[in-house]
């Protein structure tokens, strides 16, 4: 069977996060911001998946189990963080909540 | 029961503890108990450690406590020494501050921080005992600032009004330049001799230092120095007048009984030292005689029935320097106990007319009030005359002492004793000028003013009228502490020299009943005279050394506080704190509360470092 190459995956990975990066960065909403992180997430889950397909090493699939259990824990936080959020402003525009500047 | 004799200053500290622990929670009652009665458990013991020691014959007796710190060398303990010198001012202390203790608890009766008043009464006690019981000079030095600092507490004890707080710093101020300068003579003597214990240090003084020597010169002028500070002598003698702005018990017992004669038993003490240095020992007569002379014509110029007693305890004290000066250590402690006994007298009568007057301290405003207030009248009478040394009172024994010792001094002898003898008549015009214009002639106001005197404020001014009378037969124990001292020997004088020693203090009474009483001489008409009026003036003030002081030392020391506001060390610690501070600034705006700009930084931070990494 022809394997993918590594370098391919990599950039995929590479490709994957950047997107989730920006999108944390210049979203407003919330609920996007949040969606942008999980890109991220498995964005790294993808490196270490690729990574351990080359070497034929089973740690890097265990590594991304637990990405993906702390990714449900963290949605479940997040979610309800946002439920609060739009409860008591009314928006889920991140950039009303700017009280605490300096 | 000597062994007890660490008893002393505690009861006065642990009065002191008591009542300042319960912040003035206490009755009234219970504070009087207190304060008073620690004194006179104190006394109690005195006299009883003084019987046995008297009948023991020793010379003297040590009793060691603790060692109080040990660095090297330098271990000095917390020990008692008594010896005859230490017995008399310990008796004095305990004996005349007891009474003043009881007269106080009926003079403050009416003062709203009495329990205060108290615990600052006792802690000086505790503190003055440790400085005549000392062993060594540290503890001594310990003594000596703790009754400064009560010194300054009970000055400043009304510190509502603030004439009263800038006393109470002056006197702290002035005394202090005198105790640097005692401080200095401990760090020389202790590096020269090895030792602070009072008896070894004269000890190694006198066998190691030659007659005359610079070290020995050096360390007695520097002891001086504390000497005249605490004894309110020229050229710091003006802390003492200003000092009256306490109340009037505080004046008896700091400013005329104990304190101010530290410096007399100071000198005493290390007399050793003074010896070896004759030039600064003739310098301590001089000093004795400028001081007694100048305050003897201040006194006669005053108004303020305080002042006029305040530098007449100036002038008495420079008699005992006087003394000091011409060796007759003995005389000179023997003064200072009679001293204590009429000088607390009168400053406690003074306190019943000026309680009984409403606080009035013009002496011209009283006026013929012997009728009104007969016991502070008496004991006027009898304190003036033992002040005046008239003959058969305390004062007239160890004057006579004084002035005869000072007759005895080789080379100046004969000036020290006429500027002596002129001083006794100065003290005649002064004391009777007091009693003439207070108790007799026209009531000049406060007609139906009634003497308040509680049995608690009669008893002790009746004591002390029976002291300051018959004082003078008391046998101080002193041979055996100044069995070096010189002056002794029986000096044979003529009858003319005695004859003008008891005719001074009368002539003086003499002129005082002519200007006072008699009004031969109208005192109107001399105030006229241009001249007298100057001199008036000049005297009154004190010779001018206030004001000489203030232009001398507090404008310049005033003018470079202001020039130096803002100053290149300050303009520094200023740099940082703007700098700082903009830093801050500059901080603060990146904190926006946007949770993008947040996430970006981190982003960035990360790439920065990770870059950071590879390249590197």
């Amino acid at each position: 069977m022809q394997s993918i190459p590594i370098e391919h995956g990599l950039i995929l990975a590479g490709i994957l996060f950047a997107l989730g990066l920006v999108g944390v960065l210049t979203r407003r909403n919330i609920v996007f911001v949040l969606m942008s992180l999980e890109v991220m997430l498995n964005a790294s889950g993808l490196a270490f998946v690729v990574a351990s397909a080359r070497w034929g090493h089973a740690d890097g699939q265990v590594m991304f189990l637990m990405i993906l259990t702390l990714a449900a824990a963290e949605v479940a936080v997040g979610l309800g963080l946002i439920i609060q959020m739009y409860r008591k402003f009314k928006t889920v525009d991140i950039d009303v909540l700017s009280e605490m500047k300096g | 029961m000597q062994d007890l004799i660490w008893l002393l200053p505690t009861f006065p500290m642990l009065g002191f503890l008591s009542l300042v622990l319960t912040g003035g929670s206490l009755p009234r009652k219970i504070v009087a108990v207190i304060g008073a009665g620690s004194v006179g458990l104190s006394f109690l013991s005195a006299v009883l450690i003084s019987a046995q020691f008297l009948a023991s014959g020793e010379d003297y007796f040590v009793k060691e406590l603790w060692v109080w710190m040990a660095i090297g060398e330098f271990t000095p303990g917390f020990n008692f020494y008594l010896d005859g010198l230490s017995l008399v001012m310990m008796l004095i202390i305990t004996g005349v501050g007891f009474l003043i203790h009881l007269y106080s608890t009926g003079f403050m009766v009416d003062d709203p921080a009495y329990s205060r008043f108290f615990a600052y009464m006792n802690l000086f006690v505790a503190a003055m005992l440790m400085l005549v019981l000392g062993d060594n000079l540290v503890l001594l030095y310990l003594g000596w600032e703790g009754v400064g600092l009560c010194s300054y507490l009970l000055i400043g004890f009304w510190y509502e009004n603030p004439d009263n707080g800038y006393a109470a710093r002056k006197a702290f101020v002035v005394t202090r330049v005198g105790d640097t300068a005692m401080a200095i003579g401990l760090f020389l003597l202790f590096t020269q001799l090895g030792t602070l214990n009072i008896q070894d240090m004269l000890q190694a003084a006198q066998q190691q230092w030659a007659m005359g020597s610079p070290l020995a010169i050096a360390a007695a002028l520097l002891l001086l120095g504390g000497a005249v500070g605490k004894s309110a002598q020229l050229p710091l003698q003006t802390w003492l007048p200003d000092a009256m702005a306490g109340p009037t018990p505080i004046s008896a017992l700091i400013h005329a009984a104990t304190m101010v004669t530290a410096g007399v038993y100071l000198v005493a003490r290390t007399h050793v030292l003074f010896e070896l240095a004759p030039r600064v020992q003739m310098l301590v007569a001089f000093v004795g005689l400028a001081t007694l002379l100048m305050a003897g014509f201040t006194a006669m110029t005053q108004r303020d029935i305080k002042r006029i007693l305040a530098y007449s305890t100036i002038s008495q004290i420079g008699y005992m320097f006087l003394a000091l000066g011409a060796g007759a250590w003995s005389a000179a402690v023997f003064h200072l106990m009679t001293h204590a006994f009429f000088k607390a007298l009168l400053f406690l009568a003074a306190g019943t007319v000026i309680l009984s007057l409403h606080h009035e301290h013009d002496i011209f405003k009283m006026g013929g009030k012997r009728k009104q207030l007969p016991i502070a009248f008496w004991s006027f009478i009898i304190g003036s005359a033992a002040l005046a040394a008239l003959p058969f009172t305390s004062g007239f024994y160890s004057k006579d002492e004084i002035l005869l010792a000072a007759l005895a001094v080789e080379g100046p002898g004969m000036l020290l004793w006429i500027g002596g003898v002129i001083g006794a008549f100065f003290t005649g015009i002064y004391s009777f000028r007091l009693v003439f214009v207070v108790f007799f002639g026209d009531s000049q106001g406060h007609h139906e003013a009634k003497e308040e005197a509680h049995w608690s404020m009669a008893a002790p001014l009746m004591l002390l009228m029976v002291l300051a009378l018959l004082g003078g037969w008391i046998q101080v124990p002193l041979d055996a502490v100044f069995s070096s001292g010189a002056g002794h020997e029986e000096a044979h004088v003529s009858l003319l020299v005695h004859a003008v020693m008891i005719a001074a203090p009368f002539l003086g009474i003499g002129v005082s009943y002519l200007f006072f009483m008699s009004k031969v001489f109208d005192l109107d008409k001399l105030m006229a005279n241009p001249l007298a009026n100057s001199l008036h003036r000049f005297w009154f003030s004190g010779w001018g050394m206030d004001a000489l002081y203030q232009r001398i030392f507090v404008n310049p020391f005033l003018y470079l506080a202001r020039i130096n506001r803002s100053d290149l060390i300050d303009s520094f610690y200023a740099l940082l704190v703007s700098i700082t501070r903009s830093a801050h600034l500059m901080l603060a705006r990146t904190q926006t509360g946007y949770l993008g700009w947040y996430a970006l930084s981190m982003a960035a931070g990360l790439v920065l470092i990770i870059s950071l990494g590879v390249m590197l």
